[in-house]
């Protein structure tokens, strides 16, 4: 039989849009709404903009001799970095274990682990390095425990939830076999998990050296001094050698540390 | 020898499992469980090694309560206990032979089992586990590589290397082809004559249950409907098991 020609009046109601038209609505509010709050205006913006142009005029050329000598701090900025992630991945695994509700059955104890985990997570890092600059005073040790703790929270949220997503079936076979807790967890859960850890600690590796390159501005060691005292000096040929050089770093790890986490999963 | 004293099993929706089991299997049998879907298989076959808790009744693994056990005794009972899942439960990303070593941990003190420092007994154990279900050559792949026959001999293997004394199968062959479904259970017939282990299996094809079972046991809403040889499990009973004549997809086919 031949097909007859669709009539317009066959065609299916489109669905309401009046959902989106309605979140679009509520976000341009909340959008105006936030810059009439912050006094941000469109003529500051204009007004200001020769002096941003003149400000960049000053930063070219950058002072090419200046890399040798932040060089060691740049080193002590990947150190700091290596050192916080090192410590704050190992903490992280019995943190990431204990906020697992397919490891740890019982809520008493899962709960107040992700309670101490969100807790970490809302300190942001400059904070914690202010905070233990005021304990331990200057210097990269303050820098080091910041980026510790920010590590902590980072790798133990993502790895607790790449634990609840394992393939139960192998932990089912493991109770089988008659395994206790601790080799049902190394026989069971951490083969499976350890591919999205590993990639975890890459991952927050490269954000901490991005961190650790600001926490010299409270006085926690590494380049971010560097930039508040070129800053404060209105060196600004030296300030844009920084900012290249940290790009530079930055983007070297983020490509080894992405490609080998490429390989990993 | 496994006992089952009035075991009842109600799932916290309600709905009954099992319903006042009471059995006896004992050593060296070859048993196979049939039945529709929902009849109960999983949860008898799962309530011996407490896999699923009963909620009445107690079963008895040569003569020890392992309703009752708890801790250390739990686990020793279980060690005795080897299994294998429909969807073969191996981590895949490890090697075929940690598969099978992981078997063994029952029988090892927890620092060497973390460190992975497996006594030479016990490796070549595992060895001789893998060549009896024809795969040794596979001991360094990883299972992921495996196909689904073969991820499933290198589960038996992991029951082999664990010294199991009884070997549950909850539906062993339900996802895999025919051809490779008679040589796992050719595997399992095997193992069950040449090393008197006693083996229970849960299967859907009854024809399957005809060639490889020594005794059958058919449920049908969480009741034992019948219990007896291979020569007494005629189609009429079958039917009376399934509720309604036997249908052509209950039998697997020619190659079985």
């Amino acid at each position: 039989m031949m097909n007859l020609p669709l009539e317009k009046r066959n065609y299916p109601e489109p669905p309401s849009k009046l959902k989106t038209y309605l979140t679009v609505f509520i976000l341009l509010l909340l959008f105006f709404a936030s810059a009439m709050k912050t006094n941000a205006s469109i003529s500051d913006l204009v007004v200001g903009f020769p002096n941003m142009l003149e400000l960049l005029k000053q930063m070219i050329p950058p002072n090419w001799l200046y890399f040798e000598k932040i060089l060691p701090a740049m080193l002590e900025t990947i150190r700091m970095a290596l050192l916080g992630t090192t410590f704050g991945a190992i903490i992280a695994i019995p943190i990431a274990l204990f906020s697992a509700n397919n490891i740890v059955k019982n809520y008493f104890f899962y709960y107040p682990a992700r309670f101490i985990l969100n807790i970490i997570r809302t300190v942001p890092d400059l904070l914690l390095a202010a905070i233990f600059v005021s304990i331990f005073g200057l210097g990269t040790l303050p820098g080091i425990l910041a980026l510790t703790i920010f590590s902590i929270g980072l790798v133990a949220k993502l790895t607790y939830e790449a634990i609840e997503s394992i393939d139960t079936g192998p932990l089912e076979a493991m109770t089988a076999v008659g395994a206790n807790k601790i080799q049902w967890i190394f026989y069971g859960v951490i083969p499976q998990v350890l591919p999205h850890y590993i990639s975890y600690v890459l991952y927050t590796f490269e954000v901490n050296i991005r961190a650790a390159a600001v926490l010299g501005l409270v006085g926690a060691g590494g380049i971010g001094l560097y930039y508040d005292r070129t800053l404060g000096f209105f060196e600004y040929d030296k300030t844009s050698s920084i900012i290249l050089f940290t790009l530079v770093v930055v983007l070297l790890i983020d490509y080894i540390s992405t490609k080998l986490r490429e390989k990993l999963l | 020898m496994i006992e089952f004293q009035n075991v009842s099993k109600t799932y916290p929706n309600g709905v009954k499992g099992l319903n006042d089991i009471n059995l006896t299997i004992h050593e060296g049998e070859f048993v196979v469980i049939v039945g529709l879907s929902g009849a109960g298989k999983s949860t008898l076959l799962r309530s011996i090694n407490r896999l699923i808790e009963v909620t009445h009744g107690e079963i008895f693994i040569d003569g020890q309560s392992i309703t009752m056990a708890k801790g250390i005794s739990l686990r020793r009972i279980r060690r005795d206990i080897g299994m294998i899942f429909q969807t073969f439960n191996l981590v895949k990303r490890s090697t075929v032979l940690r598969n099978v070593l992981s078997g063994r941990v029952g029988y090892l003190p927890t620092w060497r089992t973390l460190l992975g420092l497996f006594p030479k007994q016990d490796v070549h154990s595992a060895f001789q586990a893998l060549d009896r279900v024809n795969i040794l050559e596979k001991a360094y792949s990883r299972a992921t590589e495996l196909s689904g026959g073969q991820q499933q001999r290198v589960s038996i293997a992991r029951a082999l290397a664990q010294e199991a004394k009884i070997i549950l199968a909850d539906e062993p062959v339900a996802s895999l082809d025919p051809l490779t479904t008679k040589q796992v259970m050719d595997d399992l017939k095997r193992i069950n004559q040449d090393l008197g282990i006693t083996t229970i299996v849960n299967l859907h094809f009854i024809d399957l249950a005809r060639e490889y079972a020594t005794r059958i046991i058919g449920l049908r809403a969480g009741e034992v409907v019948f219990d007896g040889p291979v020569s007494a499990a005629t189609d009429e009973r079958f039917a009376e098991i399934y509720g309604r004549p036997i249908h052509e997809k209950e039998l697997l086919g020619a190659e079985a």
